[in-house]
C-alpha cells in the first residue's frame, strides 16, 4: 500500500487525472508573486536606504523603525496583519474617496505583502553597499555639479551594486522561499495547491518532495542567472585570493 | 578591536543583532522625544479604542504558549548547532563522499521553504509511520503520535543546514598558522579540534550564529500550522473565538519583538563577555 502510493507516477501527469499541472500553475503563482514582491522590495529598498543615509532625523527615526520591527517580528505575522490591515485600509480609503468597495486579488495582495517585508531587508543590503562606495567618488560626482537625483543614478547606484549583488542574490532566493507563507493566508501558491493536491490522493510523500524539487529546481536556476550577473557586475575588480 | 568576521550581509538585514540596539542616550534628542511622544500617544489610542477585554481570559494560554515558542527556540537551535558542527567539519576536510553528501544536504534544505519541509514531514512521514507496524508497536509511537516532535525535526534540521554553512566558512577561516602551531606543540587531532579549532570557528562564526537564532525564533510560529500551540497558535485561537481581527495580531508582534530584545540584549550581554585581543 505504501510502495504503491509511491510510485503511483500518473498522479504527476499533466492532464486533469493527475496533479502536474496544478502544480505548475502554482509554482506559477509562486514566481509571479516573487518576481512582483521583489521589484516592490527593491523600490522600497532603494527609497529606504537613501533615506537612511540622506534624510533628515524625522525621515531617518521613521525608516530605522520600519527596518527595525520588519526585522523582529516573524515574516508570518507580518503577512498576516499586512494582508488583513493592507486590504481593509484599501477599502476604507477607497469608501471615504466615494468608489466603493474593490476587490483586490490576492495577486496583488500577496505582491504587496512580500514586498513590504522584502523592502525592510534590501533597505539593510542596500545601505551597507552605498557605504562600501568610496566617498570620493561621490563627492567628485557633486563637485561636478551634478544634481542629487543624478548622482543616484549615474554614480551612487552604479558604483554600489557590485557591492550589494551577493546580499540582493539571497534576498531573491528569500523571496521565492517566502512566497510559501502566502499559504497561510489561502493564496494558491505552489505550497497550499501542494497540500490540497496531497490531501486529496492521500500521497503526501510524492506531492510534497515534487513540489520541493519545483522550489530546489527555481533556486538551483536562479543561481546559474546569479553568477553570470556577479561576474558580469564584478568585471574590473581586482580578484581576492 | 575584534577579530570576530563581521555577521553575514544578509542574516544582517533580516535579522535584529546586538549592534543595532540604541543606547540610552540616544533617545534624548529634541526630534526623538517628539516622536517618541506622538508614539505613545498612538499606543494610548490603540489601548483605549481598541478591544481588549478578552486579554484576561486568555493571558495563561498566552503565557504557556510563550513557554512552548521559547522551547522549541532553544532546542531546535542547540540541536541544530551540534548537527551544523560535523556538517561544517566535514565539507571542510572530509573525504569526497561525505562532503557532497552534506554540501548536497545544505544545497536542498536551503533550497525549499521551511513550510513545504515542516508538511512534509508532518503529513507525509505521519502517513506513513503507522502503515508500518513496527514503528505502531515501538516505545516511539506515544510521541510519533504527537505533533511537536515533528515541529522539532524540521527546525532543528533547516538550522542546522543554515548553520551548517556558517561553520563551513568559519572551519575554513581559521588561520592554518594557528592550527600548524597546535600540531607542532604535538596536539593530537582530536585535542587540537577540541582546543583550537572548535573554539576559534565558533569565535568567528558569533555573529552570524547570534543572526541565525533570531532568525530561527522569526520561524518558530510556522509550527502552528501542524497543531503545535504555540503563541502564534494561541492568538489564532483568540482570533476564531472572537472575531476580532487587529488586536490579537497587534499584541502578538509586540510578544515578537519583545522576545527578540531579549534575544539580542542576551546575545549583546554574551558577546561582551568573550575576550578580544586589544579591545
Amino acid at each position: 500500500m505504501a510502495v504503491d502510493s509511491f510510485i503511483n507516477w500518473g498522479l504527476l501527469a499533466l492532464e486533469p487525472p493527475g496533479w502536474g499541472g496544478v502544480l505548475l500553475r502554482g509554482l506559477l503563482n509562486s514566481i509571479q508573486i516573487a518576481i512582483g514582491g521583489y521589484a516592490f522590495g527593491l523600490a522600497l529598498g532603494v527609497c529606504g536606504a537613501f533615506g537612511k543615509l540622506y534624510g533628515g532625523p524625522i525621515l531617518r527615526d521613521l525608516m530605522e523603525c520600519y527596518t527595525t520591527i520588519v526585522r523582529a517580528v516573524p515574516e508570518l505575522v507580518l503577512i498576516l496583519l499586512l494582508y488583513y490591515a493592507g486590504t481593509d485600509a484599501l477599502n476604507h480609503v477607497l469608501n471615504l474617496v466615494g468608489i466603493g468597495t474593490v476587490d483586490i486579488s490576492g495577486l496583488a495582495a500577496g505582491i504587496f505583502v512580500i514586498g513590504v517585508v522584502q523592502g525592510a531587508y534590501s533597505t539593510e543590503v542596500l545601505r551597507g553597499a552605498i557605504k562600501a562606495v568610496p566617498a570620493g567618488q561621490i563627492e567628485a560626482a557633486r563637485a561636478y555639479g551634478m544634481s542629487p537625483f543624478k548622482v543616484m543614478t549615474r554614480v551612487t547606484l552604479p558604483a554600489m551594486l557590485p557591492y550589494a549583488i551577493p546580499g540582493l542574490s539571497n534576498l531573491w532566493l528569500i523571496a521565492t522561499k517566502d512566497t510559501a507563507l502566502l499559504a497561510v493566508v489561502g493564496f494558491s501558491e505552489l505550497t497550499l495547491v501542494t497540500r490540497q493536491a496531497a490531501g486529496a490522493t492521500k500521497a503526501y510523500v510524492l506531492f510534497f518532495c515534487a513540489a520541493g524539487a519545483l522550489y530546489l529546481a527555481l533556486t538551483l536556476v536562479s543561481n546559474v542567472f546569479i553568477k553570470i550577473i556577479e561576474r558580469h557586475s564584478r568585471r574590473g575588480f581586482v580578484e581576492q585570493a | 578591536m575584534t577579530d570576530a568576521t563581521p555577521p553575514d550581509v544578509t542574516t544582517h538585514a533580516m535579522a535584529i543583532l546586538p549592534e543595532d540596539l540604541p543606547t540610552a542616550g540616544s533617545f534624548f534628542k529634541p526630534h526623538r522625544i517628539v516622536l517618541l511622544l506622538i508614539a505613545a500617544a498612538l499606543v494610548f489610542c490603540v489601548v483605549w479604542f481598541m478591544r481588549w477585554d478578552w486579554l484576561p481570559q486568555y493571558l495563561p494560554r498566552l503565557g504557556h504558549g510563550i513557554v512552548v515558542t521559547l522551547a522549541m527556540l532553544f532546542s531546535t537551535s542547540i540541536l541544530g548547532f551540534l548537527l551544523a558542527v560535523p556538517l561544517g567539519l566535514v565539507q571542510v576536510t572530509g573525504p569526497w563522499p561525505l562532503k557532497t553528501l552534506a554540501s548536497g544536504f545544505c544545497t536542498i534544505i536551503r533550497g525549499t521553504p521551511l513550510l513545504l519541509q515542516l508538511w512534509l514531514l508532518y503529513y507525509g512521514l505521519g502517513s506513513l509511520f503507522p502503515q508500518f507496524p513496527a514503528i505502531r508497536h515501538s516505545f516511539l509511537w506515544p510521541y510519533l503520535r504527537e505533533s511537536w516532535p515533528y515541529g522539532v525535526a524540521a527546525l532543528t534540521i533547516s538550522f542546522a543546514a543554515y548553520e551548517g554553512e556558517v561553520m563551513r566558512g568559519a572551519f575554513a577561516g581559521v588561520p592554518s598558522g594557528e592550527l600548524e602551531a597546535a600540531r607542532a606543540y604535538g596536539m593530537s587531532r582530536w585535542t587540537l579540534f577540541r582546543r583550537i579549532w572548535l573554539p576559534r570557528a565558533i569565535h568567528r562564526a558569533l555573529p552570524t550564529l547570534n543572526g541565525e537564532t533570531v532568525l530561527q525564533l522569526k520561524a518558530t510560529p510556522l509550527v502552528a500550522t501542524i497543531t503545535v500551540i504555540d503563541v502564534y497558535a494561541v492568538i489564532s485561537k483568540v482570533r476564531q473565538d472572537t472575531y476580532i481581527t487587529y488586536e490579537p495580531l497587534l499584541l502578538l508582534a509586540l510578544i515578537y519583538m519583545c522576545l527578540t530584545g531579549i534575544l539580542v540584549v542576551a546575545f549583546r550581554h554574551l558577546e561582551n563577555r568573550i575576550p578580544t585581543r586589544g579591545a
